[in-house]
């Protein structure tokens, strides 16, 4: 007798692709109305606009970071290129430090700076064959260690005004940072989704050996992967060292671990190949509602940070569960 | 006569041990051959050379009678050869027309690099169609497919670029008697498409059903190309266990197992 399964099957399985594919958005909700019980001014349009403006920097970071998961690999050390970026920058256009390079030679120098960063990160884990993951903690220590060298410990002030535009500026009512945010987006989704590029990336994440068996070359597509990572880290080092408007090497530190939580969050898988642009900006917007809930519900740094780790953690165990579960059910429909 | 394929002393070495010893292959255009031998005889090996996966270390390739370079995939890919692998080499995460159109994309625009991805997915529909397939959609996950449904997948990606040389390793080796069958017959059929194909296999019967020639490999050293018509499963495992030159005798119970 040929097997049919229930309606009452059906529908739970129903449930469960919903359930799953909108998980993400889900737990943003339930974020959002938590903090509009407990959290005063959290659900005002002025705090809105804050969140947005905030979280800009997290989403060009999380933006970059996507193509080297995606990729199958992560980078640990985007906030040491921006620390690192950011102090170049800074002592470039200073001209009390530094040497007041005018701000449109000097931002083009410093995404320069970002991709060749990111690009290393590439290119050692292609030499050493050592998983990104060992290899960004180390330039991560470097890029960082550099950073607060060149900066002499000192906080690099005397910007030219021109520079508050990146960071501070509105077009209408819209701050500039989250313009930048939308085009890195739009540019960012265009290349993952609907490019050659993207499609053999999502390859390479899914199933590397199979990925160099149909003629792709995953060396230069991982060196290309971690470049627009690193770009992104420049991007947000123009972005943050405008709206900070002072070079210091406290500024970008462990970005990486809310846009790897808000990545992880959105459904990037850990494991590489899987993820969408959509989810990663519901992913960070998590982070960014959780960040601003939490500092106006008046929560200590610790309890946050404390919050925030086991929010990761559980992400990561979510990711993993998921991919546990489908490769069971990939073994089970192949021999069937 | 020009073949297909020919290739002329191949040799390859992992560290000390030789897998493939001055080999010698001709493959005839539109036939199908087969390719047997033990366990570690260099079957794969073989064609990984010719695939592009592995480089020989010596001897020369010529593919419709021109001497030919293939030192990766892509450049066998560009020959018009197409491998379809043991393990398929297929993408879980992706869905059946990304899975056919992965490194060839259909693209558009001034840059050459927009997907089309109607195309892709009308072009994967369309093959899905002729090689009259049980997937109900080029939108489905290949996570979710049976194990036959993936080896059409796999072949739908070789058919999908106008492959003139088809490699299939172990094709049958995961499926059951029905779905074997159908893909047995998907092979015929596309030898009558023109294609020239390589099939390896332990499946000794398969061979002898549907190939034209079969090709035993021992120990790396080719040992001889036999007629499948002129052939006996018996011809053709003693020359797998014994080698053309060696005297040595056949167990009963060894030609027993190797009928499977």
């Amino acid at each position: 007798m040929k097997y049919k399964p229930s309606l009452i099957m059906n529908l739970s399985g129903y449930i469960e692709i919903i359930f799953r594919k909108y998980t993400p958005l889900l737990i943003l909700l339930v974020t959002i109305v938590i903090f509009s019980f407990i959290a005063p001014n959290f659900l005002t349009l002025g705090n809105f606009r804050l969140m947005l403006r905030q979280m800009s920097f997290v989403t060009i970071s999380a933006t970059g970071l996507m193509f080297v998961m995606v990729g199958g690999g992560i980078d640990l050390s985007v906030g040491s290129q921006i620390i690192l970026t950011n102090i170049v920058l800074s002592l470039m256009i200073s001209s009390t430090y530094g040497y007041g390079i005018d701000p449109l030679i000097a931002i083009p120098v410093c995404l320069v700076l970002g991709t060749f960063l990111g690009m290393t990160n590439g290119v050692l884990s292609n030499i050493l064959k050592v998983h990104p993951l060992i290899i960004t903690l180390g330039t991560a220590f470097i890029y960082k260690g550099i950073g607060y060298i060149i900066a002499g410990g000192r906080n690099i002030d005397g910007l030219p005004d021109s520079f508050r535009v990146y960071g501070q500026g509105y077009v209408g009512l819209i701050p500039v940072p989250i313009i930048i945010m939308v085009f890195v987006v739009i540019i960012g989704a265009y290349f993952l989704h609907n490019t050659n590029f993207g499609s053999r990336v999502y390859a390479m994440g899914g199933n590397q050996e199979a990925a160099r068996l149909v003629g792709i070359n995953i060396k230069q597509k991982k060196v290309v992967v971690f470049a627009i990572c690193g770009f992104a880290s420049g991007i947000t080092a123009v972005v943050l060292l405008s709206r900070v408007f002072n070079g210091q090497v406290t500024t970008g530190a462990g970005i990486e671990f809310d846009a790897l939580t808000a990545a992880l969050l959105g459904g990037v898988s850990f494991a590489g190949g899987e993820g969408t642009i959509f989810g990663l900006i519901t992913g960070v917007m998590i982070i960014a509602v959780l960040n601003n809930g939490m500092q106006l519900f008046g929560l200590p740094d610790f309890y946050q940070n404390i919050i925030k780790g086991a929010l990761l953690l559980a992400a990561v165990g979510y990711d993993q569960y998921q991919k546990n579960r489908r490769s069971k059910e990939t073994v089970t429909r192949v021999a069937a | 006569m020009e073949y297909a394929v020919a290739m002329k002393g191949i040799t390859k070495s992992f560290g000390g041990i030789q897998a493939l010893k001055h080999v010698d292959l001709e493959l005839r255009q539109g036939e199908i051959m087969g390719i047997v031998g033990d366990n570690g005889a260099g079957k794969s090996t073989l064609m990984k050379v010719l695939s592009g996966a592995y480089q020989a270390d010596e001897g020369e390739i010529y593919i419709f009678g021109k001497q030919a370079q293939i030192h990766n995939p892509l450049d066998s890919f560009k020959l018009g050869i197409s491998m379809i692998y043991q393990d398929l080499a297929l993408f879980n995460n992706l869905d059946v027309a990304n899975n056919i159109f992965v490194g060839r994309e259909l693209v558009w625009g001034p840059l050459g690099m927009t997907l089309n991805k109607k195309g892709m997915y009308k072009r994967a529909e369309e093959l899905i169609k002729d090689l009259r397939v049980d997937i109900k959609s080029p939108k489905l996950n290949v996570a979710r497919m049976s194990g036959g449904q993936r080896q059409m997948v796999a072949c739908a990606r070789a058919i999908a670029f106008q492959s003139k040389i088809m490699i299939l390793d172990e094709p049958t080796a995961a499926l059951g008697v029905t779905e074997a069958n159908k893909l047995l017959g998907l092979i015929k059929n596309l030898k009558n498409l023109g294609l020239s194909i390589l099939l390896i296999t332990q499946r000794i019967p398969d061979i002898l059903a549907i190939a034209d020639r079969v090709f035993v490999l021992k120990g790396g050293v080719r040992q001889q190309i036999l007629n499948v018509k002129d052939a006996t499963l018996d011809d053709v495992v003693t020359l797998i266990v014994k080698g053309k030159d060696s005297n040595i005798e056949i167990a009963d119970d060894i030609k027993y197992q190797s009928f499977g």
